[in-house]
């Protein structure tokens, strides 16, 4: 790992103040994560390990407690602008045409509304939605809705790109279309990724590297691991394949034990 | 059940009613002194609009109407924007705004009076002060409840505050404005009504007052019946308005058809 990585997390903890009778809360505590350039990074963490604040932190949407985020060498104030962010649930403006909703990063920037339109117009057909520009997200179906939210981030060519368990509220066919998909975009110019979910298999299809989250509170990270598997990937595919149950093995057995007492904790 | 079903009924149980009124008052078994006939009801509803003696009246009554909806939705909308996202605004005049709303503000009537007069100044206050909460609290609960994924989305993707306001919390609060006009237009013509009942010389509430002093219940009830129909038609103009656009809201619509 380079040591001035695209985006580096040094001894990043992140405490939420109490509430009422609630002690305060640290939902990651001293994490160090880089990611290099054009590197894909998987997180994976049972439920509730913080995944998320992490990657808010990497977005600058929040400010760690402790520790600090260096975007290309530079420390991270407010919004990180050089990254694109995927979010978990509905992040379109359902009150925008899947259309509109491509433009809008491009208006905010002051681009001419023509231009911008015929730039989302060819996002729009690399996506796959040709034909739907004109409707309003409640009339596209979810995985519609995901490859607008993908054109929506990735027309403004971020050099980073967040992802917060994009795909998990697909099923499973589209799911992994979805995932092919990223790969193929991904492929043309390489961004570094910053991938956050709880499916393991999913982390292991895409990444370069999967990380991996001890149960919360106070998560940390207890194991990385590089995933040497040849691209380019089909995600269907490679989950047959011996070398991938080879690492799935491996990443499970460090995984397991996290899960069950993040489970354990649910219960009690 | 199909919609042109649905329209004939609620068309016959509308006739039902005027008939069961006409037939209770026919036999006197309501006295027609206090309820009125119908006949004669509709007859006065007619001379009115032959004649066109109620348009001066239904003009200013509509006016002020109008007015006070206007004003009042569109200081609901500021007021209700603005208190939603300042913290210190919404604190300071937290305990005014619930004094405000929890005082009867009709009674404010006879005080607009003596201050603007008796023309349709005093009736557009009023109707402002009942207006303006309905969509000052629908405004400003939903702009607090809009989508936190929503704005972190826009503010990665570039936006600045000016921008967050023109592009995320104003079509939302427009989706809420909407859900509170319903209510907005028959307050206004509550505000409308009212003021005219308390002291002016002209509107359709000059004419139920001036009825009433001489016990002439047909004539209040032609002019209720008048009210009412102009209610329903501006409630109807909101839907539409509605329905251009709320286009984007999955079943708006026909949900909102109240």
């Amino acid at each position: 790992m380079s040591t001035m990585g695209t985006l580096n997390l040094e001894r990043v903890t992140c405490t939420f103040p109490a509430r009422g009778a609630n002690a305060g809360y640290t939902a990651v505590a001293d994490v160090d994560l880089d990611v290099a350039e054009g590197e894909f990074v998987s997180v994976v963490g049972p439920t509730g390990c913080g995944k998320s604040t992490l990657l808010n932190v990497a977005a600058g949407l929040l400010a760690p407690t402790t520790g600090r985020v260096t975007v290309f060498g530079q420390n991270l104030q407010g919004i990180n602008t050089r990254a694109g962010y995927l979010f978990q649930s509905e992040a379109l403006m359902p009150w925008r045409t899947a259309l509109q909703n491509v433009t809008a990063g491009l208006e905010f920037r002051g681009i001419a509304a023509e231009q911008a339109r015929l730039h989302a117009t060819d996002w729009l057909r690399r996506v796959g939605l040709s034909a739907h520009g004109h409707k309003y997200p409640h009339e596209l179906s979810g995985g519609m809705r995901k490859r607008v939210a993908l054109a929506q981030t990735l027309i403004l060519d971020p050099k980073i790109l967040l992802m917060d368990e994009p795909f998990s509220a697909l099923d499973v066919q589209t799911r992994s279309l979805m995932e092919t998909e990223l790969l193929n975009l991904w492929a043309q110019d390489r961004k570094s990724v910053m991938f956050v979910t709880h499916d393991l298999e999913e982390a292991i299809s895409l990444s370069d590297r999967v990380v991996v989250m001890s149960a919360g509170p106070a998560s940390r990270l207890i194991g990385e691991f590089a995933i040497d598997l040849p691209r380019p990937r089909d995600v269907a595919e490679i989950r047959l394949t011996p070398g991938f149950v080879e690492i799935h093995k491996l990443i499970w057995t460090a995984l397991r034990d996290e899960v069950q007492k993040a489970y354990s904790l649910s219960l009690s | 059940m199909r919609r042109g079903t649905l329209v004939v009924c609620q068309i016959g149980l509308f006739v039902g009613l005027f008939v069961l009124w006409h037939v209770l008052t026919a036999t006197e078994i309501l006295p027609k002194f206090f309820f009125g006939e119908p006949l004669v009801v509709l007859m006065r509803v007619r001379d009115w609009f032959v004649s066109g003696k109620i348009y001066p009246h239904l003009g200013v009554t509509l006016i002020e109407t109008i007015l006070a909806f206007l004003i009042g939705t569109a200081l609901g909308l500021v007021f209700g924007l603005w208190l939603a996202l300042s913290d210190f605004a919404a604190k300071l005049l937290n305990p005014y705004i619930t004094a405000l709303n929890s005082m009867p503000r009709v009674i404010l009537a006879p005080i607009f009076a003596v201050w603007f007069g008796l023309d349709i100044k005093s009736k557009v206050m009023l109707g402002i002060t009942l207006v303006f909460f309905i969509v000052f609290f629908s405004v400003y609960n939903g702009v607090r409840e809009v989508s936190p994924t929503i704005l972190a989305n826009a503010r990665m993707l570039g936006a600045n505050g000016r921008q967050l306001l023109r592009h995320v919390y104003l079509p939302s609060a427009t989706a809420w404005v909407f859900s509170s006009l319903h209510a907005s237009v028959g307050m206004a013509f509550v505000g409308a009504v009212v003021g005219e009942y308390l002291g002016s010389a002209r509107g359709v509430g000059y004419l139920i007052l001036q009825a009433e002093g001489v016990f002439d219940i047909n004539t209040v009830f032609a002019g209720v019946l008048v009210l009412t129909a102009c209610a329903l038609v501006l409630d109807y103009a909101v839907t539409l308005a509605e329905r251009r656009l709320l286009r984007w809201r999955p079943g708006s619509v026909s949900s909102n058809a109240s």
